[in-house]
């Protein structure tokens, strides 16, 4: 297993490199002079000239990758263009809500996701299984900032039902539990949705296999037929798509920031390629790859232990 | 004259009788299973042979009531120790699932669980029947793998399937049914899927086995070399119905149904010479599940079959040595040549 | 003497096993190692064998669908594996080839007319004109009945699919067919029309067959010589009747013994050895005779000296074994340890 997990990490650096070159190439890849844009519209041609300077654009290419690259490791992302303070320390006070909200849409979507998806297998081509199907589709089908704004519309600002008013949940930021529902509901709901049909497909395939004859040859109870011998073979497959998913969370996590006002790392971004403030937005997209990665390697650790069949060497 | 339902056998373990199981599609029902009767004697085997579609490893899934939707028993009886299993609730199913009756299956490799140990599997029979804590019953699990004959048990009851080759596992497979020490065990072609030399291994050890804890077996298989070697009783089967009961000497001896005689006489044999002659072969195939034939089932590719076999199904009916024969060559109402040779072509 | 239309020579076929921290080939599963054979025109030759034993791996890399480590192939005069790969796929007119699944070989959206049109046209040895009436032809030849041409194999049942197979094999008028467990999968009814089928073919088409199966009694019935394999190589090699009535081998007499026979009171009741364990892993295996490991006759020296196909003067010319001890067994001098 140790073997498996620092060779995992191995294969990783080409993955972080690429990242780099990419997320270095931004700076050369904007429209325009990055020294012109970094010393701002009014600067003087000398201003620029010494920007330019500052910023090592004068050096060959690879200088300046390498540069780049020192400064990763030693966590100097560079400077805000709007505040002036250091990247780094800008992306991580705005790093903790974004990795809260993930982590919880991921855990309400593995959470409704599973129970809804080994339901609806156990119900295959019942009324039940085509209503579960049906609300996934809608679920997966919903634009994420549209939902976020219909659950603020009933659930954070309220309507009156019989006399009760259904603003039970704030609107805006992160914090509290009231102000963390809407969000991650928003959040989770396709996450969930994707993840029910994949369990539903997995645990259809399962449950047709011999193994699960056997087990009820045995005498087991159907319940734990279920639960114990086809649902944790079920889940190798689902395991994976919850990593993928993990990348179009952080993806989301951008605009349902934006929808809720929270100070998160997304909004961060959103906020900064509005103000053109380039190297948040290049420190930004390095931390999300690098939480897509590190991610990543803990499904596959978590692959490798549930699929006893693959050899760790 | 009635169709044959009491089967002449002392002390039966288990009789089937008119058993019927079906597969719903949209556009018509498969009978699977459609009308069978045996018995198994207590403490003997008997073999269930028959080509696919013959509805035997179906019957065998319907003895313990395993059949998915949309397969149905719709009808019968199957009577085990007196009493009959299609009036027991689930639940008491479940007791006499790999309690009371036990079961193995063709394929080791895909039969167990790849996420769990060996142990693991073996230990939940323990477990659920017999109330054993987790740590008594694997200490029982190894003790099964010993009975087995799997060397260093210890280290085996840790291991997960993949790591067993196939023989191994049909011997885990065995250890598992025989865990609970049941009266009963059905064995659907347990040595199908493994070669030869492996199967020899596996075969001597069911037999070892059933004579040390007296279970009697079902054995359902394809093969009439397994069924010569390991059975005492056959029960031939084709399309859904039993078509010859004998004792194992009687049906390879003087095999009496027209089909019988056919699966003898085609099967190659490495210990006869044929020399440049061909394989005496049954004419046709097996008809579809949706044309099945309105007289005797076997009519259509019968070389002997008469007016009578195309427009009514014979009964299974029992001479006096106790066989049952589903042929109306062996009835006063034959009418085809009185002098018929079912036998007369064969070669050994 | 018949003419030699497929001559093998030290055919070795290593699969690499990829593994370690950077997945290198650290091992190889040697699936087929050093294997010598010829097959003669118009004959049936069988290999047989247990499953890892690499005779499906050998008409593999006869046919260069995996190509095969090392060794020589030699066919109608021919050097095989120094044919271009465009040369060979022009060559495999004459290697036909029979697969278990005929079903999992066939495009299951072409009609059987369209799967026979196919094969006639890369090979192009029917003009275009008379392709209608060869595929009537070769239906009936397998059997089928033209005018089930139009079918889809979803149509047929598995017997019938089988001789799709052959017809399409058949009809670009092949020299050698290798038959890859081409029964194996059929009821004994079906397996038995196939085999008829196939024996009649043979006949009239003068064709030669190598027939790869595990099914003994098939092979007995279908073959004029026989091979039997274990992990990797020949243990034996001979006509049929001198392998199945007097097999020299302590694998192949462990083979045929295990056997069952469909006669609860045979004549002769046979004594049966029963192998011990299992088939040894082909990535590394036992040294000496690779047999050892499992034979109850094994001295030391099996498990150091190789031991070499060889024929002894009571056995029949061409009959030859590769135990140390053949002659010695033969005479009860060297007797089983159980």
């Amino acid at each position: 297993m140790f073997t498996f997990i620092v060779r995992r990490i191995i294969q990783t650096i080409p993955v972080l490199i690429g990242v780099t070159i990419l997320t270095f190439s931004m700076m050369h890849l904007i429209p325009g002079d990055p020294a012109q844009i970094m010393a701002g519209e009014s600067a003087s041609p000398d201003q620029i000239e010494l920007m330019r300077d500052r910023l090592g654009l004068n050096d060959p290419l690879p200088v300046q990758y390498f540069d780049y690259i020192r400064g990763v490791v030693t966590g100097d992302l560079g400077n805000s263009i709007r505040s002036g303070r250091a990247v780094s320390n800008e992306v991580f006070l705005r790093l903790r809500p974004t990795i809260e909200l993930a982590v919880y849409s991921t855990i309400l979507s593995v959470f409704i996701g599973l129970i809804a998806g080994v339901f609806a297998a156990v119900r295959r081509g019942g009324l039940a299984d085509s209503f579960v199907m049906i609300v996934a589709l809608f679920g997966l089908s919903l634009p994420n900032f549209w939902l976020g704004l219909m659950l603020i519309q009933y659930l954070a600002i309220g309507i009156d039902i019989f006399g009760i008013n259904t603003g039970w949940f704030a609107a805006s930021g992160w914090g509290t539990w009231q102000q963390q529902v809407l969000p991650v509901l928003t959040l989770g709901t396709a996450g969930a949705a994707i993840i029910a049909r994949m369990t539903r497909s997995s645990m259809l395939e399962v449950i047709d296999q011999d193994y699960i004859r056997t087990a009820r040859a045995k005498g087991v109870k159907e319940r734990v037929v279920i639960y114990r011998h086809a649902l944790k073979n079920a889940m190798i497959p689902v395991v994976t798509v919850v990593g993928l998913q993990f990348g179009t969370l952080l993806g989301g996590a951008v605009l349902t920031e934006s929808v809720f006002a929270i100070n998160g790392l997304g909004r961060l971004m959103v906020d900064s390629i509005r103000a053109r403030d380039f190297p948040i937005v290049q420190g930004g997209v390095l931390i999300f790859a690098l939480l897509f990665v590190f991610v990543n390697i803990i499904v596959d650790v978590l692959y490798k232990f549930l699929n006893k069949r693959i050899d760790l060497n | 004259m009635a169709e044959t339902t009491d089967i002449l056998v002392e002390e039966p373990i288990l009789e089937v009788r008119n058993l019927q199981t079906s597969f719903f599609t949209e556009k018509f029902e498969v009978k699977a299973v459609d009308g069978v009767n045996f018995a198994v004697p207590k403490g003997k085997t008997l073999g269930i042979v028959g080509e696919s579609g013959s509805g035997k490893s179906i019957t065998s899934l319907s003895i313990l009531r395993l059949i998915k939707n949309p397969g149905k028993i719709k009808g019968g009886e199957i009577i085990f120790k007196g009493e009959n299993l299609l009036d027991k609730t689930e639940s008491q199913m479940r007791q006499i699932r790999g309690n009371e009756i036990s079961m193995i299956f063709q394929e080791p490799m895909t039969s167990l669980n790849p996420v769990y140990t060996v142990g693991q599997q073996i230990s939940e029979a323990f477990i659920i029947h017999q109330n054993m804590s987790k740590k008594e019953a694997m200490l029982r699990s190894v003790e099964m793998l010993e009975l087995v004959g799997i060397p260093s048990p210890k280290q085996r009851v840790k291991q997960y399937p993949h790591e067993l080759s196939g023989g191994m596992r049909q011997r885990v497979m065995i250890a598992m049914a025989l865990a609970c020490d049941p009266e009963l065990l059905i064995a659907d072609e347990p040595t199908t899927a493994l070669d030869v030399t492996i199967q020899a291994q596996i075969l001597e050890l069911m037999e070892e086995l059933q004579d040390r804890l007296g279970m009697s077996t079902i054995m359902i298989t394809h093969d009439l070399g397994v069924v010569a070697e390991t059975c005492d009783y056959v029960a031939v089967m084709y399309m859904g119905k039993v078509v010859e009961y004998a004792t194992v000497k009687d049906l390879f001896k003087n095999p009496k149904h027209p089909y019988t005689v056919g699966l003898l006489n085609s099967l190659p044999r490495h210990d006869i010479d044929l020399g440049e002659e061909d394989l005496t072969v049954i004419q046709g195939s097996v008809p579809a599940p949706d044309q099945i034939p309105e007289g005797c089932r076997f009519a259509p590719r019968c070389p002997f079959a008469s007016d009578i076999c195309q427009e009514r199904l014979p009964h299974l009916e029992q001479s006096e040595d106790g066989n049952q024969i589903r042929c109306w060559i062996y009835t006063d109402e034959w009418d085809g040549d009185p002098e018929v040779n079912v036998n007369g072509k064969r070669t050994s | 003497m018949a003419k030699e239309l497929l001559k093998v020579k030290d055919l070795k076929q290593y699969f690499p096993i990829k593994g370690g921290m950077l997945g290198r080939t650290v091992n190889h599963v040697k699936a087929v190692d050093g294997v010598s054979f010829n097959v003669y025109e118009g004959e049936t030759v069988s290999v047989v064998g247990e499953s890892g034993c690499g005779k499906s791996t050998t008409g593999r890399a006869i046919l260069r669908l995996d190509e095969p480590t090392s060794g020589e192939v030699e066919f109608d005069g021919e050097d095989l594996l120094a044919l271009s790969k465009k040369k060979m796929r022009k060559k495999r007119k004459d290697l036909q080839v029979i697969f278990q699944d005929p079903y999992a070989s066939i495009n299951p959206r072409q009609t059987v007319r369209q799967i026979l049109e196919e094969a006639l046209d890369i090979q192009n040895v029917v003009p275009k004109a008379e392709r209608g009436k060869k595929i009537a032809e070769l239906m009936e030849t397998v059997g089928l009945g033209a005018h089930q041409a139009d079918r889809f194999p979803h149509e047929f049942s598995g017997g019938q699919r089988q001789r799709i197979g052959i017809a399409r094999a058949l009809s670009v008028d092949p020299k050698l067919i290798i038959a890859d467990e081409a029964v194996s999968a059929l009821d004994v009814s079906i397996q038995a029309q196939v085999i008829n089928l196939m024996k009649k073919l043979q006949r009239e088409f003068s064709l030669t067959y190598l027939f790869i199966a595990h099914d003994l009694g098939v092979v007995r019935h279908i073959s004029d010589r026989v091979i039997v394999m274990y992990l990797g190589k020949i243990v034996e090699i001979g006509d049929t009747n001198s392998i199945f009535d007097n097999p020299q081998h302590p694998y192949t007499k462990a083979l045929l013994s295990a056997i069952p026979v469909p006669d609860p009171e045979p004549e002769h009741k046979k004594e049966r050895v029963i192998l011990q364990g299992d088939v040894p892993s082909p990535i590394d295996p036992p040294t000496g005779c690779r047999f050892h490991t499992r034979c109850p006759f094994a001295t030391d020296k099996c498990k150091v000296d190789v031991p070499e196909l060889r024929s002894e003067d009571y056995m029949k010319e061409e009959h030859m074994a590769a135990c140390h001890y053949q002659k010695e067994i033969e005479a009860g001098t060297h007797t089983a340890k159980y």
